[in-house]
């Protein structure tokens, strides 16, 4: 039996009300340890493919695999600890009043108390640099900042599989860098959605264009970035002089 | 600037009999909310009801012309009980009223039961029966919700300063005759009013314009009935309004000024007179002002009991065609 | 991203970030201590004016031991200003025993009822602002809980106060942007644009609510919130803060017998 972190076949999705379907018929395979960007121009389905992996959309028509678990309800619990979801606004992902309780919520849910759960929030602070930020508000983070805390949120539920959407938006170039620095030293599985090319490029060796629903491209990100007519046909661009085969 | 009197009182202002009752209204009142809101929103409560009423909160915090420099704001009360149904739009507003007070200083801690009970629950129970009773006469479309909006806001505002003199009746702490504290908090609360019906309207117009499907007042209403929008310029929409109050009020001061005999019949007709008196001088908590400087001590109280009654009603009213609702809509609930 | 503290935020100016006895007090013990207080000094009759004096000597005792700045209590004592306008409206318009003083009639009780209203709310006021002045948000919050305030309830006020300033800070941009096009209104009917940025940022708000529901449930959220509670107040904790109501409640037992 396939032990894959994520296994995606014929996935399909319709909105309520809606003719056009907004998943025509999804594959992808994740291997382990594999890093994953997600490319698509707007509206092409990113989100909703993504709200489907940790059961936040219900399933209609296909299957969806996290590790040796299928997605159904009951398994659902296991599902979402398993796959760890960084939203692209971290304002929605720190609800609580401070950064300390923020990382605890996820945990704590799982049953975590006392003095594992408050050595588990430190421990996850440290691992995402933002130690010294653990009993402020996080209305009073940086960009840069509230991004590492929100990944520390689901890092504390010891997930399997990140999946992040638009990480680099609103960032500064350090920022950003630094985040970079943070994503690649983490050993989780990752699948990253972003409009950011260059980023997508350093980080991720292989890519999926999403567009209109399906995949329409699956392979080394060098290659597909380098194809320019793949890139047009689906409003993708690389930024003005950024050339993929000579960084 | 101009919600001068009925907001936000502080510590002292009513006497602590009036105080303790009035927070255990507030308290039942709040538990019931909170139940309501659990009921509508499921495990949604939490994150929509918290972020709701950071939103009135703020609205509260924005200052909007009134005439010639002059600024008013918003209560909300109304305002939530349309967009939210009358039991989340009651929490939200007491969360806000008790947070105001705890942290924020502006309203007494001992004076939460009165505040909670005229800010929150008279305004939102009472603007979403009026809202209700508008929608009858109203067409079922886009801009008959928002004139029903409107009227409720108006409304609830001046059934929130009633609610408070009834309370000045029965708790003053100073030698101030019902009727001029009647008189001056619903004559001043009637032009508030205006401004609160005509903000509430518009705001209701703009979520209808967008996303009507989160107008709870309206999820009765088809897709194409919303639509139907009527184009209303905004110089008579807020003529309207304003002689839609005057009438509104002018009503009242007839009633209260010009047929004294009528009421003290149906006053006493009611027995509004001999429990009015009983709450009046029963307890020693309860100040007895009410008669002071008074002609006409009965005319007072049957005033009060009026007032009392079309309050309770208001809110009564409300309360029913809520649990009504709130049943058929978590039939339908997604 | 700019600074939290652009656009005057509303919640994070409620704390004076300075250490102090009082700051480190566990905030259950200040919430039953306000409280305390604030009831002893409602109850307390109007006509035992030296008790008030021991109130405010009290409470500025705290607002000194807690180096809050008097200056800070005092301008956020404005909040109760429209009724102290009304309360000195009394003596005027209230009937009863009349006494002149130059030359204008005043009434006794309505004099009375001044003072009651200035004292009580005053004090009142001062008491609540010491509180938030010396705890942050988060804290009151874990205070509520452990007072046995409901939690769901802890929760929506968690996510008012989470939420407030930004909501704030989105209305005072679309504000700005009103500003900067020449729309100065002056008059309720030129309200309309004002209104329909309210009612965009009720559709925005809500649409949070929705998001941060899912960011909830893809974190293993089950409809009750965690229980997150670590260090309760201490003896200490409970005999300091004590002090205040126990000063409040021994001269209200005072006046009330004497």
């Amino acid at each position: 039996m396939s032990c894959a972190p994520l296994s995606v076949s014929q996935l399909r999705f319709t909105y309520p009300g809606e003719h056009h379907a907004a998943l025509e018929g999804i594959d992808i395979e994740v291997a382990a340890g594999e890093r994953v960007a997600l490319l698509g121009p707007n509206g092409s389905g990113k989100t909703t493919f993504v709200m489907h992996l940790n059961g936040l959309l219900e399933l209609q028509d296909g299957a969806i695999t996290v590790g040796d678990l299928a997605m159904q309800e009951s398994n659902l619990r296991e599902i979402r600890r398993r796959v760890g979801a960084v939203f692209q606004d971290a304002d929605d992902q720190l609800f609580m009043p401070t950064v300390r309780d923020d990382v605890a919520f996820g945990p704590a849910n799982l049953g975590v108390t006392g003095d594992e759960l408050d050595r588990l929030v430190v421990e996850t602070l440290e691992r995402v640099g933002a130690g010294a930020l653990i009993d402020r508000s996080p209305h009073h983070l940086s960009g840069g900042e509230k991004r590492r805390v929100a990944i520390a949120t689901v890092l504390s539920m010891s997930p399997h599989l990140l999946v992040l959407d638009e990480p680099t938006s609103g960032l500064d170039p350090a920022g950003r860098r630094e985040l970079i620095d943070l994503l690649a030293g983490l050993p989780q599985t990752q699948m990253i959605v972003t409009h950011d090319l260059p980023f997508a490029l350093q980080i991720c060796p292989r890519s999926v264009i999403i567009s209109g629903g399906r995949v329409v491209a699956d392979g080394p990100t060098r290659e597909l970035l380098a194809d320019t007519a793949l890139l047009a046909q689906h409003r993708l661009e690389l930024p003005f002089g950024f050339d993929p085969t000579r960084v | 600037m101009t919600t001068v009197l009925a907001m936000h009182a502080p510590d002292g202002f009513l006497e602590p009999g009036v105080a303790v009752a009035t927070a255990v209204i507030a308290l039942v009142a709040i538990a019931a909310g909170l139940r309501g809101a659990g009921r509508e929103l499921g495990d949604r409560q939490i994150p929509l009801a918290g972020i709701a009423a950071a939103f009135i909160f703020a609205a509260q915090m924005f200052n909007f012309p009134v005439a010639a420099g002059t600024t008013g704001h918003l209560l909300g009360g109304a305002l939530a009980a349309v967009l939210l149904g009358p039991w989340v739009g009651m929490l939200v507003v007491s969360v806000v009223v008790v947070v105001q007070a705890l942290l924020f200083a502006d309203g007494g801690l001992t004076a939460l039961g009165y505040n909670v009970l005229n800010m929150a629950v008279v305004t939102a129970f009472g603007g979403w029966a009026m809202f209700r009773l508008a929608r009858r006469f109203l067409p079922r479309s886009a801009s008959g919700i928002v004139g029903a909006s409107a009227l409720a806001a108006g409304v609830s505002v001046v059934l929130s300063a009633s609610a408070f003199s009834i309370e000045w009746l029965f708790g003053a702490s100073a030698p101030v005759p019902f009727d001029t504290v009647f008189g001056a908090m619903v004559g001043v609360h009637v032009l508030i009013g205006i401004g609160e019906a005509v903000l509430t309207g518009l705001v209701v117009g703009a979520v209808m314009a967008s996303r009507p499907d989160l107008v709870a007042g309206a999820t009765d209403l088809s897709a194409g009935e919303r639509a139907q929008r009527g184009r209303v310029g905004m110089k008579p929409f807020v003529i309207g309004g304003v002689l839609a109050t005057v009438a509104f009020a002018t009503v009242v001061s007839q009633f209260a000024v010009d047929n004294p005999d009528g009421l003290e019949k149906v006053a006493i007709d009611q027995g509004f007179i001999d429990t009015a008196q009983d709450h009046a001088f029963g307890s020693f908590i309860f100040a007895d002002y009410a008669t002071s400087g008074v002609g006409n001590e009965t005319l007072s109280l049957a005033i009060a009991g009026l007032f009392g009654a079309a309050v309770t009603l208001a809110v009564g009213f409300g309360l029913f065609s809520a649990s009504r609702s709130g049943r058929r809509s978590s039939g339908a609930a997604v | 991203m700019s600074g939290a503290h652009a656009n005057g935020s509303a919640v994070d100016s409620l704390h004076v970030d300075i250490e102090s006895v009082v700051h480190r007090l566990a905030p259950e013990a200040k919430l039953v201590a306000l409280v305390g207080f604030v009831v002893a000094v409602a109850l307390t009759p109007r006509t035992s004016v030296w008790a008030f004096g021991v109130y405010a000597v009290a409470i500025w005792l705290v607002v000194f031991v807690s180096h809050v700045p008097a200056r800070v209590v005092l301008r956020r004592l404005a909040v109760i200003v429209p009724f102290v306008l009304f309360a000195v409206l009394i003596p005027f318009i209230g009937g009863g025993e009349q006494t002149t003083v130059l030359g204008v009639s005043l009434s006794v009780d309505g004099l009375w009822a001044m003072w009651n209203i200035l004292a009580k709310a005053s004090i009142g006021a001062t008491a609540s602002i010491v509180l938030s002045a010396t705890t942050r948000v988060p804290d009151v919050l874990t205070g509520l809980t452990r007072l046995r305030v409901p939690r769901v309830l802890v929760a929506i006020i968690a996510f008012m106060m989470r939420y407030l300033d930004l909501l704030v800070r989105q209305l005072g941009r679309m504000r700005t942007s009103m500003t900067a096009r020449c729309h100065d209104p002056r008059w309720l009917w030129q309200v309309k644009p004002i209104a329909s940025s309210a009612g965009a940022l009720f559709v925005r708000s809500y649409e949070r609510g929705e998001r941060v529901h899912q960011a909830m449930l893809a974190r293993g959220y089950t409809g009750t919130m965690p229980t997150l509670d670590r260090r309760p107040a201490t003896a200490v904790d409970w005999s300091r803060a004590a002090s205040l109501p126990v000063v409040a409640v021994v001269t209200l037992i005072v006046a009330v017998v004497r």
